[in-house]
């Protein structure tokens, strides 16, 4: 298994790494005393953790070449065992309510800023689910999904701005005009796949932040727009402390709203005819699904989640300038979608959670938190490049054969 | 009686290529009319011209429609055609490999369905009706093209003998009365090909689904045809029953070279 030239191989790592990082681990120079101080101790360090990673990686990449040869040997999906999971009520039920009873109390027992990444984490969920129709139901790489976002935003800031309209009134259009924007991104890209579309609807989100940041009369430039409404409750407005445990509980809603509906799409026919899509294009047609509707509706009903999200977000922060939405954003929530498993609802929203909550709670390892970050992502698509949790099949079970009759469960 | 689908003078040129030279070609009702001729014949192109992945550079395709009429189709997109009523299988497999083998199925039913985002969203009384209907029909299927076992499967898993007759399965889940079958037999051993002549036949005469047959099994397609039409270099070189093609020298030299041709 790990024989002589794989530690060769790690030995040679570890020593190219201590030279490569001896300039900033090593010297250190102390301008106060004007002396250089030697820290031999950080290149030991060095050495030792290159070494041992560059070994588990060697193994880890020895064993997934193994599990490629004899397919079914290393069956470790967790796809089968939350499935027998879902099955048996004895399981899932206290499952169920211990996380209805734990999210309920969170608010009241963490303090504000717990609450406040708790709340974001469920923003991005939402977000995720959203851009899930599109990246992992249709197949189409969508890399502009934050301008829909933005979208969403302002037209919650500008409608709140100049007609005083509230948070529950511009919910339902800021949906709508995101999927209105999404068929308008929709149309020009209907012929382009893969790498073309990417770089285009790259385009398509640098375009509306780029309107946002330049056309000053409409969107207020750069300084954005400030003192928008929090969301109300019957007409009541909360003090901040209430205000954020109100916003929790209303992305609560919102999520679960999103899961009942996404699910519901994605096991129907229109979620078919989009799994048919990214699946094989020409066939898809060839089987009598119109290419052009299919794909628009998928831009239109990610693009939807997005919008919504978008007067969320407005509303929570109260001020937004279009730095809020740039290409950072939609790398975020397509890490989310492809990290947790693409087309895979459970997958999504603990990758959701994983990628917002894993950063904030890193915080104690202070500045190495992006490096542990960045190098989770590298180490999950190398070795699981399906996702956390990986999309089931619904299982249809016929009861009486014989007599053709269809009984789905 | 008007032909079910009527191709007259079709060209199709690939830059400087002429794949289809002013083909004409009828499809009768009721029968199984085989197209054969050596690789790079056109016969693949033959079929994405009539079934709309490509618009052909010149001449026309018809089909019957329920008046009794002729209506011409070309240029129509795939799914407006397969919408009309015609189906077909490819060369090399395309089904939807990481969905089930019913899902395929199911696939297929689509352009015979109606329920919208809102019905899958609040799923209505009819949207329910209708999803019942679409895997019972899909089962009755895959139950006649004999996979059922395989019914909760990925497709991608499937031996290759049942992908190709999952394609069948999904075609005839639009209901088409032209079923197109682009080398069926491919790489199927002989107990398989016995069996799909026997299925082809049934869909054929039960059904009463005509067929256009492409295929390199000289066995399948002498024991199962009712005519054949030879295809060299994008032109149509012969045309009959089994029995007079077999025998006609021109299409020997096509198939075997100048020397065989009596
Ligand atoms: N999309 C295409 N672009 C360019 N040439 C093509 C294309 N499709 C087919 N051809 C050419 O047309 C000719 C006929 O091909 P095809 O219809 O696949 O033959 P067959 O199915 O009879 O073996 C071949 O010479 C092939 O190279
Ligand atoms: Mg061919």
């Amino acid at each position: 298994m790990l024989n002589f030239s794989k530690i060769k191989k790690s030995l040679l790592t570890a020593i190219w790494f201590m030279f490569l990082t001896f300039p900033i681990m090593v010297i250190h120079i102390n301008p106060v005393e004007k002396a250089v101080e030697w820290r031999w101790h950080n290149m030991f360090l060095v050495g030792a953790g290159s070494f041992l990673l560059s070994l588990l990686w060697h193994y880890l990449i020895k064993k997934k070449e193994r599990c490629f040869k004899d397919a079914g040997a290393c069956e470790s999906d967790t796809a089968p065992f939350l499935q027998r999971f879902m099955n048996e009520p004895r399981l899932y039920k206290p499952a169920l309510s211990a996380l209805t009873v734990i999210s309920l109390s969170f608010p009241f027992l963490f303090s504000s800023y717990q609450v406040n990444i708790m709340t974001t984490a469920l923003m991005y969920a939402v977000l995720g689910l959203g851009l899930n129709i599109v990246v992992g139901l249709a197949g189409l790489l969508d890399l502009g999904y934050v301008a829909f976002y933005a979208v969403g935003a302002y037209s919650y800031a500008l409608l709140n701005h100049h007609f005083g309209l509230g948070f529950w009134t511009v919910l339902p259009v800021g949906a709508l005009l995101g999927a209105l924007f999404g068929i308008l991104l929709g149309f020009p890209v209907l012929r382009l796949r893969g790498d073309y579309l990417a770089i285009v609807t790259l385009g398509f989100g640098e375009i509306i932040r780029l309107i946002l940041e330049n056309w000053n009369e409409f969107s207020f430039g750069p300084s954005g727009i400030a003192n928008i409404a929090r969301p109300s409750f019957f007409g009541m407005q909360f003090p901040l402390k209430g205000a954020t445990i109100y916003i929790y509980f209303l992305m609560i809603a919102l999520a679960l709203f999103t899961v009942f509906v996404v699910s519901r799409l994605q096991n129907s026919r229109i979620g078919r005819a989009w799994e048919a899509l990214r699946e094989d294009e020409i066939a898809c047609q060839a089987m009598g699904i119109d290419k052009t509707r299919t794909k628009l509706s998928a831009f239109a009903l990610g693009a939807t989640w997005a919008g919504m999200m978008g007067v969320v977000f407005a509303a929570r922060t109260t001020f937004i300038n279009p730095a809020s939405f740039t290409f950072i954003e939609s790398a975020i929530i397509l890490s989310i979608v492809v990290l947790g498993g693409m087309g895979s609802i459970p997958g999504v929203i603990a990758g959701a959670f994983i990628l917002i909550l894993l950063p904030e709670h890193l915080r104690v390892f202070s500045e190495y938190r992006m490096l542990i970050f960045g190098a989770v992502l590298i180490i999950m698509m190398v070795f699981r490049p399906q996702g956390m949790i990986s999309m089931t099949r619904r299982i249809y079970r016929f009861e009486n054969v014989k007599e053709g009759r269809g009984i789905d469960k | 009686m008007n032909p079910l689908l009527k191709v007259s003078k079709l060209s199709m040129d690939f830059g400087g290529l002429r794949a289809l030279d002013s083909l004409d070609l009828e499809i009768r009702e009721g029968e199984v009319l085989a197209v054969i001729g050596p690789n790079g014949a056109g016969k693949t192109t033959l079929f994405n011209c009539i079934t709309g992945i490509y618009e052909p550079s010149g001449g026309d395709i018809y089909i019957s429609n329920a008046g009794g009429g002729m209506e011409r189709i070309n240029g129509l997109l795939p799914n407006i055609i397969t919408k009309k009523g015609i189906a077909r299988t490819f060369q090399n497999i395309r089904l939807f490999p990481n969905m089930t083998v019913l899902e395929n199925v199911m696939i297929g039913r689509h352009c015979r369905t109606h329920s919208r985002i809102i019905g899958a969203i609040f799923r209505g009384r009819s949207t329910v009706q209708e999803e019942k209907e679409v895997v019972r029909k899909s089962r009755e299927i895959l139950e006649q093209i004999g996979l059922s076992e395989y019914v909760n499967e990925f497709a991608k898993n499937l031996p290759y003998g049942a992908q190709r007759r999952l394609e069948i399965a999904r075609a005839l889940a639009t209901e088409p009365f032209i079923l197109m079958l682009d080398e069926p037999a491919a790489g199927m051993n002989p107990q398989e090909t016995r069996e799909l002549d026997d299925l082809i036949r049934g869909i054929c005469d039960r059904e009463n689904i005509s067929i256009l047959l492409i295929e390199h099994d000289m066995k399948l397609v002498m024991s199962i045809s009712d005519r054949i039409v030879v295809m060299d270099y994008g032109k149509k070189i012969a045309e009959g029953a089994p029995d007079e093609v077999r025998n006609d020298p021109v299409v020997i030299k096509a198939y075997l070279g100048e020397e065989f041709a009596a």
